[in-house]
């Protein structure tokens, strides 16, 4: 029993005081935010769809000249007119389009892959591999890419799968200067630690324990790299050292379309169109990503 | 200080060496000069004396050291083109490209920083939307395409600005424009992210705390942390600069390096491709030493470390 | 007396829009402290007492919005000052002592200037040298160590306790009449937190500070502050003379929060945790908050909010069984193991003494 007093004290007794009533929330930023993705989404779909089977959408090669029906304005016989050539710009966009994605996602997995396999490997292994590899990522970050590609291409000649290589030469660096970072700091964490005293061999530890946790920055970062990849293949194309003809591309397009921006802007302006939302719609698809895997990571890259 | 500076120097210049021997061994692979500078009816025996000459039949290995050598002298041997060395050449086109890429830069940092700052002060204000868009849209087209833009609505349909030249502020105006956008965007973001997280901050709650002025705390306190690492992107900016330079060059009839290095490539005039490329490191590298000095006087934390 | 009455809040209340709705952070709180006297705040993290204290500092964060009631300093409702009036008080009369010690001073500006800003925005002192002059003073006043020579110092160059000594520097430099330290010493060593207690402690009396004391640790609670308010939920819940509500608890949770808390003297006794956790304050029950966890609760628990129960002298109580609590009747209702009601006893307020003499520098 209690040793304290326990004679009951005089209690006076109040009610407690209401709480007040808090309305829902209208969580407005939320639903843009939601549309904003869902439209991305949309559009990213409906170009892998064109991209992949451009035969549904249009009916006319891309490549026909008809020099009887040159720079001509969007009607009903051509949706987006025709080009300085009399071919149908409808086609050739969609078509481009198919070009364009095409490299990019190979350019783009090519990068990734090489730039995090040598990144997650230096920042796991340390050392000397990592000295030297921080080195030529060094080097290819102090080129512009513009330039590197120019001079590569300028070198080798331009073709399809030259393009590829080349623009993932000049793109892999960024991967690597990531998903290094992110190996780093894995490397201390306990459960790796774990691993190594349970004798795992190095190359089981960086394929079983540091990939999977680095796989989220690296598809944020693909995502987002896909624009820039396009962004640059479109430069090349555009300076002539690109997509080679007669293979429709919307940068070589744009440039086409250069000496008649006064009269027929639609050359130009339709494919810069599509590059945009293009572009756009992997970007915003690239932050909804970082948003939603990563909400912590780095906003520098 | 001083040993970090030091250390920063010798890291720079081996990359920059090292920039220059992977350029060297790319454009042997460019072809053969002595097709441009002989006449057509020259024979194979003419070329091969030609290349004797310049030494392009000794080994590879043996070639990048001579060119080593003879560029720690500040020679980069002659352009095929202009007959002319190929440094004199590359430094003439300088110019032209240091004012249109400063002049971007300063565009992208004066209308990013303020624009950054604003949207995160009120964060979804109208002046934060609009700076969403300005940066989304900054972000998703090449600067070449922005150049066309710009030509056709300010110098065709507005009559505004000529379409092309070099030689007063007016030509100077759009291609900087055109160029700048993109880094603005990209200022802009990490600005308002950057200021965002400060203003969330300990010691600036402690700074409220103490009762100093709402003003003070923003433009003394708040902004000068959110600017560190919008210092390092900017230097970084200045890479994707010289890039987007050469399109936007092209397109302008701007006298620069970039437009060089194109026509150089197409005349397989590989000594002043080498050239520039070399002078584009070295500059680009310096700019970087540069901006990290300025980095490390501010941050206390690395000048006294 | 009603005059020297410094802090008092009535029915305060905060609400916080947050990505699971609109929640009640701070609900109807309603506190007082005299001059020289100590309010302990106490609580588990998430029971609102930061942003009680951040509502009366007139900081809340962008997504929070005072919702009702008043806060009164020095008989002056600072709720409805305006802003800039509210500046004027803050760091003059009121101060704010943060948890995070690193994490408090910028790091790009020295000690010296961060110290002399009181004076510059407060008493309008320009003159570089008078600035330094009152710097050092505060200073020393902390006992930190040759102080002229740190005042071009940068707070990376300090450790975490001369952090929080500077923190503390700046906000009893005006000698303000209030000071609000948020667990001010959770984030150091315990020698560490000793030293900066026995500081305020100086300090308290030196210049007559009412002081509210949140934290989550009841020995220091006990030994530091004359009264206690013990919060959950966002509401309070118990309060009173803290040496009265440690020796004779009322309410549930403090019993638990006492029985959970080690000491030499039950070192027999098993420990208890109290089981579950607070409730969402999204989805809070409209009877008793702290029922789910209660091993006394009763049906009216579930289905009403307690009302209070006070008595001398000055306690107060939110629990429907108050009065079986005092009375020594209260048993164990649900499948809980409780060992038998002994009360915990808890020294009275001593004077905080090192363990040695002569041990302990300034950290």
């Amino acid at each position: 029993m209690p040793d304290t007093t326990t004679a009951l004290p005089k209690l006076t007794r109040r009610p407690a005081e209401p709480s007040v009533t808090v309305l829902p929330p209208r969580s407005r930023s939320r639903y843009g935010a939601r549309v904003q993705l869902l439209l991305a989404l949309a559009v990213a779909i409906v170009l892998v769809m064109l991209a992949i089977a451009p035969g549904l959408v249009v009916q006319r090669d891309p490549t026909a000249i008809a020099l009887g029906a040159t720079l001509q304005p969007p009607s009903a016989e051509h949706w987006l007119g025709t080009d300085q050539l009399g071919r149908d710009m409808l086609s050739r966009v969609v078509y481009g389009a198919r070009i364009s994605l095409f490299v990019a996602l190979c350019a783009v997995t090519l990068a990734g892959v090489l730039g995090a396999l040598i990144g997650v490997t230096a920042g796991y292994l340390g050392g000397v591999f990592d000295a030297i590899a921080m080195r030529v990522v060094d080097i290819q970050l102090a080129l512009p890419a513009v330039i590197l590609a120019l001079v590569l291409v300028g070198a080798v000649g331009p073709s399809l799968f030259n393009l590829i290589i080349v623009l993932s030469l000049a793109n892999w660096a960024r991967f690597a200067r990531v998903t290094r970072s992110e190996a780093l700091t894995l490397r201390t964490r306990d459960f790796v630690l774990l691993s190594r005293l349970a004798g795992a061999s190095r190359i089981r530890i960086i394929l079983s324990h540091i990939a999977p946790n680095v796989v989220n920055t690296f598809i944020v970062l693909a995502t987002l790299d896909v624009g820039i990849i396009i962004i640059l293949e479109a430069t090349l194309s555009f300076l002539g050292l690109g997509v080679p003809p007669p293979q429709p591309s919307w940068g070589s397009m744009i440039a086409d379309g250069r000496q008649y921006l006064e009269t027929a802007w639609w050359i130009c302006g339709i494919p810069g169109l599509m590059l945009m939302v293009t572009v756009l719609s992997a970007n915003l698809l690239g932050d909804a990503l970082r948003d939603w895997l990563s909400p912590t990571a780095s906003r520098n890259w | 200080m001083i040993s970090y500076i030091l250390k920063r120097m010798g890291q720079s210049l081996v990359t920059v060496l090292l920039v220059t021997l992977i350029i060297f061994v790319i454009v042997r692979l460019i072809g053969d000069p002595t097709h441009l500078m002989l006449p057509p009816e020259a024979t194979e025996a003419d070329r091969d004396l030609l290349r004797q000459q310049m030494g392009l039949d000794r080994p590879v290995l043996i070639q990048y050291l001579s060119y080593l050598g003879a560029l720690l002298m500040g020679d980069m041997g002659i352009s095929y083109r202009f007959a002319r060395p190929a440094l004199e050449i590359v430094l003439g086109a300088l110019g032209p490209t240091l004012l249109l890429a400063s002049s971007a830069l300063v565009l992208g940092v004066a209308i990013g920083v303020p624009l950054g700052v604003v949207a995160s002060i009120r964060r979804d204000g109208w002046v934060d939307q609009f700076a969403k868009v300005f940066a989304v849209v900054g972000q998703a087209a090449p600067p070449f395409l922005f150049s066309l833009l710009f030509i056709r609505l300010f110098a065709i349909q507005l009559g505004w600005l000529p379409t092309s030249g070099y030689g007063s502020w007016k030509n100077l105006l759009l291609p900087a424009l055109a160029l700048g956008w993109y880094s603005a965007a990209g200022i802009m973001r990490l600005t308002r992210s950057s200021m965002s997280d400060v203003l969330d901050s300990e010691y600036i709650k402690l700074a409220r705390i103490k009762g100093v002025p709402e003003r003070v705390i923003l433009f003394r306190h708040a902004l000068r942390n959110a600017l560190l690492p919008v210092i390092t992107f900017i230097s970084m900016q200045f890479g994707v600069l010289m890039g987007g330079a050469v399109s936007v060059e092209f397109i302008f009839a701007w006298p620069g390096v970039g437009r060089l290095i194109i026509d150089s490539i197409s005349n397989l005039d590989y000594t002043t491709v080498q050239a520039a490329v070399a002078v584009g490191a070295l500059i680009f590298a310096a700019v970087n030493l540069a901006v990290d000095i300025v980095y490390a006087y501010v941050d206390p934390r690395i000048r006294y470390a | 007396m009603a005059s020297d009455i410094i802090l008092q809040a009535k029915s305060l209340t905060t609400v916080l829009r947050t990505a699971s709705g609109v929640v009640r952070a701070v609900d109807n709180i309603s506190l007082e402290v005299k001059a020289g006297r100590s309010l302990a705040l106490v609580g588990e993290s998430g029971s609102g007492k930061s942003m009680t204290c951040m509502s009366m500092m007139g900081l809340l964060p962008g997504n929070g919005r005072l919702a009702a009631g008043e806060v009164f300093f020095k008989g002056r409702d600072i709720t409805k000052i305006s802003p800039r009036e509210m500046q004027a008080l803050r760091g003059r009369e009121i101060g704010m002592i943060l948890q995070d010690a690193m994490t408090s001073l910028n790091p790009l500006f020295t000690i010296g200037e961060q110290v002399g800003e009181v004076f510059k925005f407060h008493q309008g002192v320009t003159d570089k040298a008078e600035l330094r002059r009152r710097s050092v003073e505060v200073l020393e006043k902390v006992k930190i160590p040759a102080a002229e020579g740190r005042l071009d110092s940068y707070p990376f160059q300090f450790s975490g306790g001369m952090r929080q000594r500077v923190s503390i520097a700046i906000n009893i430099a005006l000698s303000p009449s209030l000071l609000i330290c948020d667990e001010p010493t959770t984030a150091l060593d315990v020698t560490v937190q000793l030293q900066i207690l026995k500081l305020l402690r100086e300090l308290q009396k030196a210049q007559n500070m009412a002081i509210v004391f949140v934290t989550h640790d009841l020995h220091l609670a006990a030994q530091f502050c004359d009264d206690v308010a013990i919060m959950y939920a966002g509401r309070i819940v118990e309060a009173g003379p803290i040496v009265d509500v440690f020796a004779r608890p009322a309410h549930p949770y403090t019993r638990g929060l006492l029985k959970a808390v080690p000491s030499l003297e039950s070192y027999k006794r098993p420990l208890t945790a109290i089981p579950g956790h607070q409730p969402s304050l999204a989805k809070l029950p409209p009877g008793c908050r702290f029922e789910p966890r209660c091993a006394y609760a009763l049906d009216v628990c579930r289905q009403q909010y307690p009302d209070w129960f006070e008595w001398e002298p000055a306690r107060r109580c939110a629990c429907w069984r108050t009065a079986d609590s005092l009375d020594g009747t209260l048993a164990p209702l649900h499948g809980v193991d409780q060992p038998a009601d002994a009360p915990q006893r808890v020294r009275p307020p001593v004077e905080i003494q090192l363990a040695r003499p002569g041990v302990g520098a300034a950290a």
